[in-house]
């Protein structure tokens, strides 16, 4: 590090006195100082260079595919037929008049709601029981993530069964208990419950490890005077950890808003109806899965594109919201 | 920050990753099969839904031919095949050398003709019945899908929940307690009065598609016009939704996991019974006895599905697909798939050979499926007119008799709801 500060210096000494003479090149050449600046460009573009790739993959698969859909969403354009003419907004004034649109928006936000609190709530919980001297340690934090390697779609497949109306286990299980059979895939709540069940089931795990990993920075010192002053554990965990970990917390939160507001493959596979739009009468259909049924079910991307042009908006704006909405609670922890 | 607390945790980590990756990546590289190996053998996929009981025959072929092998690619539903076809013809690659193609969506691949290669043959000309060859037939005259099988329709019937009802349970007289709709329903009144725990018909959605079969507009006009309020189709709507209070439904959705389910628990009575269905019976029938089939339909024949086989142009072996096809259609190919599923043959051939004719079905009773299956095929006598938008507007119909059936809407804002859906079709 100090020889480089020192190159750096010399640098810019030397560099003023000879910048005059820097025309006629001829007459004097000077390798040195081209190397310098050489070194100097890479000093300072370099670094933009080593992060090119991936922002030039980003505009490739990231970028251009968003561009794409607003393109193609301006158009009528069928799934077998191709592009046809412009309608301007006229595919999102569809989109918006549809009933289906409302109740499958409403549908994606409850079923986010009822999946994420909860999940991050028992995900923080169970970090902060990982986060002590248990025998077995690596046991204990490896089990929690097992049904994350599951695949959706099985977790899907088992889950749908379990939570069939009529023969399922959870209603037999309930039953024994004197509770009447609950109508998982007809009633619109209890749906929304059982598709969340899954979903929890699969990412609490994981997003426990991602704060543990965060928890174990935080330095034990602050712990052991706590302890001196009296907190007790819990109020340790309120005090400190919660406080301490708030940037990972900002980051599960907002992965876990995009990855619950785009929920597809669960709700799709636990619907027993034969056109799979989420119910008979949409109970649990979701706003990508209205995108599946303009592209796909009616073959119409037009629909579909605005569809998901509609669902980007509204996770962008969800996720500003819990961005300022993280920030106060952190804070409140009392780092400001 | 390296105490060893994190690198534990770190080494965890890598461990699950690599689990996860390796776990991926095996599941990727599944399937991932071009069909045409370096040793000069071709292979031709298969993609079939529910049961076509070819897997006999692909074994009778692949042991006969040493260049040309058969692979069956098996979907659980046609919803889901026909899903995953538009997507891949939408994106012109993925679909297999044979593509099996639901009767009913034959219309809409119609429609689609020009992604599809041109099997005619002069030589299989008379192969199948004149109205089957003539839905594998674009309007150019140009055969596109070569027949498997018809479904006409009989009543698979629980003998042995007959009895415990007291019903008669031997099939001919079965067969006299359901000549009209009216008289099957009305034994249905007696039987649920008797058994409550059981429904009389498995589900709403498949006894609203038998009563279709013998419409013969049921969503369209005949030069393609949707036309959804017709007073027949209101007729078959409101035959159905009537009865959900009569307690004859199962009120559960054909193809679910409660369907499947209700096989092995007594869930219902009776079953609208096209010959390809009764594979589907015994399979989810596993340790249930006192199937049987009467030789009857409500009010006159119907036949209810029926495939075709199809290859697209997109298939790298077009040549070789026509000529798998052709053999998994000839008669004495079909003839086995009945023997083995009870598919009943749309070969003219194979509906008169002895295999089909005398062909005995040990689980349901010993019941002569051969000549009951061919009296049903014979009591037909509308063949609905189906447009390029039967398959999708039958999708909407039959969310809208769910809707009833399972209590989330009444039977007229169910109505407005399928009417708003075939509007969306556009």
């Amino acid at each position: 590090m100090t020889t480089h500060l020192h190159t750096r210096g010399g640098d810019i000494d030397e560099m003023s006195p000879l910048r005059p003479g820097h025309g006629p090149r001829a007459v004097r050449p000077e390798p040195p100082q081209w190397r310098q600046r050489l070194s100097r460009a890479d000093h300072r573009y370099s670094p933009y260079l080593y992060v090119a790739p991936f922002f030039v993959l980003f505009l490739v698969i990231g970028m251009f595919p968003l561009g794409y859909t607003a393109w193609v969403s301006v158009h009528d354009w069928s799934l077998l037929g191709g592009k046809g003419d412009f309608v301007g907004l006229e595919n999102y004034r569809e989109v918006l008049d549809s009933p289906y649109f409302t109740k499958q928006l409403v549908n994606t936000i409850s079923i986010f709601l009822i999946s994420s609190v909860p999940q991050i709530l028992i995900a923080l919980v169970l970090a902060g029981l990982l986060d002590n001297q248990l025998r077995g340690r690596t046991l204990w934090r490896m089990s929690i993530l097992l049904p994350f390697v599951v695949s959706p779609v099985a977790v899907a497949i088992i889950f749908g069964s379990l939570f069939g109306d009529r023969y399922g286990l959870v209603n037999q299980a309930l039953n024994v208990v004197g509770i009447d059979n609950i109508a998982w895939h007809t009633n619109r709540l209890a749906s929304h419950v059982a598709i969340a069940s899954m979903v929890n089931w699969r990412w609490t795990g994981y997003n426990a490890l991602i704060f543990l990993a965060a928890m174990q920075a935080v330095p034990r010192e602050l712990y052991e005077s706590a302890a001196i002053d009296g907190a007790g554990r819990l109020r340790q965990f309120v005090s400190i950890t919660v406080p301490m970990i708030r940037p990972t917390m900002i980051f599960v939160i907002i992965t876990s808003t995009i990855g619950g507001l785009q929920i597809f493959a669960e709700p799709r596979l636990f619907d027993d109806t034969t056109a799979r739009n989420g119910g008979s009468d949409r109970q649990f259909g979701t706003i990508t899965m209205l995108v599946y049924d303009f592209g796909w079910q009616l073959r119409d991307l037009g629909r579909a594109s605005a569809t998901a042009w509609l669902l980007f908006l509204v996770i962008c704006v969800f996720a500003v919201v819990n961005l300022v909405l993280v920030r106060r609670i952190g804070s409140l922890g009392g780092e400001r | 920050m390296q105490t060893p607390k994190t690198r534990r945790v770190r080494l965890a980590l890598s461990a699950m990753t690599a689990l996860t990756l390796a776990t991926t990546l095996a599941a990727c590289s599944g399937g991932d099969d071009d069909g045409s190996a370096a040793d000069g053998v071709t292979t031709i996929s298969v993609a079939t839904f529910n049961e076509f009981g070819y897997e006999g025959l692909i074994e009778e072929w692949n042991d006969s031919h040493d260049d040309i092998k058969i692979e069956q690619v098996k979907v659980g539903t046609w919803d889901d095949a026909k899903a995953n076809l538009f997507t891949k013809l939408a994106a012109g690659s993925g679909l297999s050398d044979i593509e099996a193609i639901e009767g009913d969506a034959m219309p809409a691949i119609m429609a689609e003709s020009g992604a599809f290669a041109d099997l005619t043959d002069p030589e299989l000309e008379g192969r199948w019945l004149d109205w089957k060859a003539e839905a594998g037939t674009n309007a150019e005259g140009q055969m596109i899908g070569y027949g498997t099988d018809v479904g006409p329709e009989g009543i698979c019937y629980r003998a042995d929940l007959f009895e415990q009802a007291g019903l008669p349970s031997d099939r001919d007289e079965v067969a006299k307690l359901m000549g009209t709709w009216d008289d099957y329903f009305a034994t249905g009144d007696t039987f649920v009065e008797a058994m409550p725990g059981t429904a009389w018909y498995d589900s709403s959605t498949s006894l609203s598609q038998a009563m279709l079969n013998q419409v013969e507009f049921p969503f369209e006009t005949d030069n393609e016009t949707v036309d959804v309020e017709n007073p027949e189709l209101e007729a078959v709507y409101k035959t159905v939704t009537d009865n959900v209070d009569r307690g004859l439904s199962s009120k559960i959705a054909q193809w679910g996991d409660d369907w499947t389910a209700q096989f092995q628990n007594d869930g219902f009575a009776t079953i609208p019974c096209p010959g390809w269905l009764m594979g589907i019976i015994e399979g989810n029938s596993e340790g249930v006895d006192g199937w049987d089939i009467a030789n009857v339909f409500p009010g006159g024949g119907g036949n209810w599905g029926g495939s075709f086989l199809t290859v697209p142009t997109q298939g790298e072996h077009q040549e070789e697909a026509k000529e798998v096809a052709a053999w998994l259609t000839a008669p004495e190919q079909q003839a086995k798939a009945f023997a083995a599923v009870g598919a009943f043959p749309s070969q003219v051939e194979a509906q008169d050979s002895p295999e089909v004719n005398e062909a005995v079905n040990e689980f349901f009773n010993d019941a002569p499926i051969g000549t009951i299956t061919a009296d049903r095929a014979a009591a037909i006598t509308v063949q609905p007119f189906k447009g390029p938008k039967y398959s999708d507007i039958l999708t909407a119909f039959q969310a809208a008799i769910m809707r009833v059936d399972d209590g989330s809407k009444d039977p007229e804002a169910s109505w407005e709801q399928f009417l708003a859906d075939v509007e969306a079709l556009g």
